[in-house]
């Protein structure tokens, strides 16, 4: 083990970890954002919208990220779409996780008791307002484990940005390793950022999921 | 269909060497999904242990696996091994070890839970009216935990078809790389040749896991009272 090599590479690794920390959160962002829009609008059975919104996730989550992206980056251009790596990484990031995200928060929504609905509606509140201020308080409570675990699988998942020539984490690694020819130095570099990324999310996880167990009380 | 570059489909043997691909990442994911069925649930019950030891281990062994992404693993046998140890892995073996290493966890810890969502007093009845321990666990306990991991193990394995896609990387010629390959020779003849290959590549890689999840839903369905 050469600690000068490993000193040497850990700016670039460094700068190399921002844009996997930028790509990939905003990339769980969107997936969050399309994830309770569609599990909102499946819950309600709102038509035409919801039946899009199913064949968007049967489509998403049966296909692998790393087609998605050869799809969004590679095809698309040929069309007379030209979208940037950056934007194809955080939109293929976001409609892959959007499907995952769909199912968690509907099965939050699902799990509810139809009581406390039909309670908050004959308190006079609207359909809306049930959603808001009942519903998805508890629905949300109810999706954190598989929310977080979503997330932890998101952030992986940026590992493949590199196939589109995106310089994150992978890439500087695939790179120096091509250069210098050391390999053991740059791999242990290589498992200490994803480690630096992804172990804060996990033990957060971890943390939330029993302080959110109020989700349950007095049932 | 020359627009969308679908025609360079049917040129030559061009379609079946995508589906060639196709079957070498399958072939890799099927061999890696019969490894972590079995191993995992050898694990699974291992889990279920009470001995701190084999906990504190394979709690680590499953975070390592949850925390770590897959493409790592991949490098790290693949150059990592291979230079720290000197042996000679060929990409196919690599990622074979990788996904049975990975499948292993993921189905262990599903076997764990489903032990372990079985109610206690299941155990305590059967106790109760006098069954022996091995006749409990094969009738009583063992059947319902099933029911509830064959859905769960199902999306397991379409989880690991999807993830097989990343040994493209480690330079496995799967069905990307074939793409790769018809693209380039086809580049002056269909320049739009990338769209229709790899829109074929999707919806190969759709029908590859799509039944696979209709089945996991049904039988959730079927099964869940």
């Amino acid at each position: 083990m050469d600690w000068n090599v490993i000193s040497k590479s850990i700016p670039l690794y460094w700068d190399a970890m921002l844009l996997t920390l930028k790509i990939g959160w905003i990339g769980v962002a969107l997936a969050t954002l399309i994830g309770l829009v569609s599990a909102v609008v499946i819950h309600f059975r709102i038509p035409v919208l919801s039946v899009i919104f199913k064949i968007y996730i049967e489509i998403f989550r049966n296909t692998p990220l790393l087609i998605q992206l050869f799809f969004l980056y590679f095809a698309l251009p040929k069309i007379g779409i030209k979208i940037s790596a950056e934007v194809c990484g955080w939109l293929g990031l976001g409609l892959l996780g959007g499907s995952y995200m769909s199912e968690a928060f509907r099965s939050g929504i699902e799990a509810i008791d139809i009581v406390q609905r039909e309670s908050a509606l004959s308190l006079g509140m609207t359909d809306f307002q049930v959603m808001i201020h009942v519903i998805l308080p508890q629905a949300l409570s109810y999706s954190t484990p598989a929310f977080v675990a979503n997330i932890i699988f998101l952030l992986k998942e940026t590992s493949v940005f590199s196939a589109i020539s995106l310089m994150d984490l992978m890439f500087r690694a695939k790179d120096l390793i091509g250069l210098y020819y050391n390999t053991a130095e740059y791999l242990v570099l290589l498992v200490v950022f994803y480690l630096i990324i992804l172990l804060p999310v996990s033990i957060l996880g971890t943390v939330l999921e029993r302080r959110l167990r109020y989700a349950s009380f007095g049932t | 269909m020359q627009a969308l570059g679908l025609d360079v489909l049917f040129k030559g043997s061009n379609l079946l060497r995508l589906l060639g691909g196709l079957w070498k990442a399958l072939e890799i994911s099927l061999i890696a999904v019969a490894l972590s069925l079995i191993l995992g649930v050898l694990f699974g019950i291992l889990m279920t242990f009470r001995n701190p030891v084999i906990r504190a281990l394979s709690r680590i062994y499953l975070e390592i696996v949850r925390i770590m992404p897959q493409m790592v693993l991949l490098f790290l046998v693949f150059f990592g091994t291979t230079r720290v140890f000197g042996w000679d892995l060929n990409a196919e073996a690599a990622s074979v070890i990788v996904f049975a290493f990975w499948g292993t966890a993921e189905m262990g810890d599903l076997v764990r839970g489903a032990v372990i969502s079985v109610p206690k007093h299941q155990y305590e009845s059967a106790f109760a009216l006098g069954m022996t321990k091995s006749q409990t666990y094969f009738t009583i306990i063992i059947p319902q935990a099933i029911r509830q991991l064959i859905p769960l193990s199902i999306n397991l394995i379409t989880r690991m078809i999807k993830t097989t896609s990343l040994v493209m990387m480690i330079g496995v010629v799967e069905v990307l790389k074939v793409s790769q390959q018809i693209i380039e020779a086809n580049r002056m003849t269909s320049p739009n040749a990338a769209f229709g290959i790899y829109l074929t590549v999707f919806v190969l890689y759709f029908i590859a896991c799509w039944p696979f999840s209709i089945l996991a839903k049904h039988l959730e369905r079927k099964w869940s009272n």
